[in-house]
């Protein structure tokens, strides 16, 4: 069993959805970017999404776009990137990199693959790569055993959602709503309709992004889905603090309460007998 | 016209996939996936519609000018080596360039979709006055998105697109230009797509788009071949466009891809030189990548980080190109060289004085690479010009660069 396996394992063990956290290498600085996911991880979080800075990312809000803007102006490489994983797998947490695919396409996906597997990455969020397009990925993420996660989105049609359930190890991320990620004062009610047409496709745990911001959206999601993956507010309760130590408990404090609210959901699911 | 629009590919690219060869494709998010899929069942149907067909040749008919002259440069021809060179006047439609023609085709096929709203980036704002043009004719609401940097120095276009009714938003992240504002137009688009299409402005972007847009501008390469014929009696040995994204490019090659005597040359913004930082020259000093949902040749670091293009001409500012001009560059049907910045204001300057005609910038790229040609090809040799564009958006521009004082009103 795979050690991302094992935490969501552990968490259906304990009736709770796992908590995923994101925070981009490289924010603000290389060091600050580990000591972060490190307050993350001691706070709750079970997954760490290290974000590779990209200079077009489409699929990103305002506040990421910010954070991955400072964060390339701070000369983050890819050689960064893996610096970052390697520290995140050091506190435990299952290590997955969130990347647009140019950066890996550049550097070449086998080696990508074979780098992230050295630094003790668990798998890869590839949020503008379609199973589609997915050949030499597949076949370098097969090779060093890398979870690939593909995303479904409430327009993806029966057809896709298989397409892609087939496609992905380690989890299929829904995405919760027809936007870019930000946080959102609700969670929109097609992500709760999405897990339910892609349980049908996938025995995988079913994890939700996009707009959730704290512990009370954190529950209600959790009701239904086996993750909860939380990014633009953690950048967020960091960038709005005046210094980096306020920052950074900001962020653990957001974590403590994102970890409350995955395990405060209130009934469990049917399908838990199921798995 | 109706019935060539196929006629003159008997190997179609792209593939059912969306590719040319390995470039193309689609790499977005898949929450634009179904977008993606329903627009282009909607362009197949409806570019197979002969009442369709008959409503885009109606308006460029009689809204855009069409069929844009040719004309006959004698005077330039001249400076080119004595060689025969031939302008297709683009720069003569409704709005003042080739774009008026995919916008056409586009704002029809957003109302055939049942969409009210379209959105649109522009770089100089060419694309974004075609847009809110067609918008205003077809009663669509129009939002235009364009890089803080362009919003400044486009004042005037900005202006234009206001006064048709438009909303243009300026785009502060990022590099604040062209690349950015396509980021921020995918932003909307996704959020919005049952009422919204995206009114891409190139041979760029992810399945349809390089392929429907280059069927709406293939009007420029029929007529301009038919026009040819009629006035010499034979093909041209060469033709030639500038190349940003590559839209009047592709338009004016299309109708001679079967042509093997016809020569494709594509001219580059060369900025300040292909050897140095300061270009947007993607397919002669880039390479392979994917940008904006496309994979084809763009300018990038080590990282896959895409490096900031550089041009005078706003409209070639652009650090990618559509993907079937990297599929005709490595199959070597065309051929793509760079132009500098220096080379491109002389050629503006020449035409200026020799034909009586300001070009855009961009297309002053196009008749740098003809009196290049010709002077390699000599006297017996006819060239083809896409005149992509008219200069009046530019003036401001090239007087800066000549050293010309403007009396300034309202600045």
């Amino acid at each position: 069993m795979s050690r991302m396996a094992e935490v969501f394992a552990a968490a259906r063990a304990e009736e709770r959805a796992v908590l995923i956290g994101y925070m981009p290498a490289g924010y603000p600085t290389l060091a600050g970017s580990i000591a972060l996911i490190e307050t993350m991880v001691e706070n709750g979080v079970d997954i760490v999404e290290v974000g590779l800075p990209y200079s077009d990312p489409l699929m990103d809000g305002p506040v990421i776009q910010l954070a991955v803007s400072k964060a390339l102006a701070e000369g983050t490489k890819i050689t960064d990137v893996m610096t970052t994983v390697e520290a995140t797998a050091a506190t435990g947490a299952p290590a997955l990199v969130m990347s647009y695919w140019n950066p890996i396409e550049r550097h070449g996906p086998e080696q990508f693959a074979a780098d992230l597997e050295a630094a003790g990455g668990t798998g890869i969020i590839t949020p503008d790569l379609t199973p589609e397009e997915a050949g030499p990925w597949m076949a370098a993420t097969d090779h060093h055993v890398l979870d690939r996660i593909f995303l479904v989105a409430p327009s993806s049609t029966p057809e896709r959602i298989q397409l892609v359930c087939r496609a992905s190890s380690g989890f299929v991320y829904a995405a919760s709503t027809m936007g870019v990620t930000g946080t959102r004062t609700s969670v929109s009610v097609k992500a709760h309709d999405l897990v339910e047409r892609t349980r049908g496709a996938t025995p995988l745990p079913i994890c939700v992004g996009l707009g959730v911001s704290n512990g009370a959206q954190a529950a209600e999601v959790a009701e239904y889905a086996d993750g909860v993956i939380v990014g633009s507010a953690f950048v967020s309760a960091f960038e709005k603090q005046d210094n980096a130590a306020d920052g950074v408990h900001a962020v653990g404090a957001l974590a403590a309460d994102l970890a409350a609210g995955v395990r405060a959901r209130a009934r469990p699911t049917e399908r838990l007998e199921m798995s | 016209m109706t019935e060539q629009v196929f006629a003159h590919r008997p190997d179609p690219q792209p593939d059912a996939t969306g590719h040319f060869g390995k470039f193309g494709g689609r790499f977005v998010p898949e929450a634009l996936m179904a977008a993606l899929d329903e627009l282009d069942g909607a362009f197949r149907d409806a570019w197979s519609d002969p009442e369709f067909i008959a409503e885009y040749n109606r308006l460029q008919r009689t809204y855009t000018g069409r069929p844009s002259p040719l004309t006959d440069a004698t005077r330039l021809a001249e400076a080119a080596g004595g060689a025969r060179i031939l302008l297709k006047r683009e720069d003569l439609n409704h709005t003042g360039s080739h774009k008026i023609n995919n916008v056409i085709g586009q704002a029809l096929l957003t109302k055939r979709m049942g969409k009210t709203r379209v959105i649109a980036e522009t770089g100089a704002g060419q694309h974004g006055v075609a847009t809110a043009t067609a918008a205003a004719l077809l009663g669509l609401e129009c939002v235009i998105y364009m890089g803080e940097v362009d919003t400044a120095r486009q004042a005037l276009n900005v202006a234009r697109m206001e006064l048709l009714g438009a909303t243009v938003i300026p785009v502060t992240a990022g590099s604040r230009t062209l690349k950015d504002a396509i980021n921020e137009a995918m932003r909307d688009w996704v959020t919005q797509l049952d009422t919204t299409h995206y009114l891409l402005g190139t041979v760029a972007g992810p399945a349809p788009f390089p392929e429907m847009v280059r069927e709406f501008h293939a009007v420029i390469g029929d007529e301009a071949r038919a026009q040819t014929l009629e006035l010499t009696g034979k093909l041209p040995d060469a033709v030639a466009a500038c190349v940003g994204g590559g839209s009047n490019a592709i338009g004016i090659f299309q109708a001679f891809l079967e042509d093997p005597d016809v020569a494709l040359y594509g001219y580059e913004a060369g900025g300040e030189g292909v050897h140095t930082p300061r270009h947007a020259a993607t397919l002669t000093g880039g390479s392979v990548g994917v940008l904006h949902g496309t994979r084809s040749y763009l300018l990038q670091d080590e990282d896959g980080q895409t490096i900031e293009s550089h041009s005078i001409s706003a409209g070639l500012d652009y650090p990618g190109v559509g993907p079937e001009h990297a599929f005709l560059r490595d199959t070597g049907r065309a051929t793509y060289e760079s132009v500098t910045d220096t080379e491109a204001m002389d050629a503006f300057a020449l035409l200026c004085r020799t034909e009586g005609i300001i070009p855009a910038i961009e297309s002053a790229h196009a008749i740098a690479g003809a009196v290049r040609l010709g002077n390699q090809l000599g006297p017996n040799a006819t060239i083809l010009v896409n005149l992509s564009g008219r200069g009046d958006k530019d003036v401001a521009t090239a007087a800066d660069w000549f050293g010309l004082t403007i009396e300034s009103s309202s600045e």
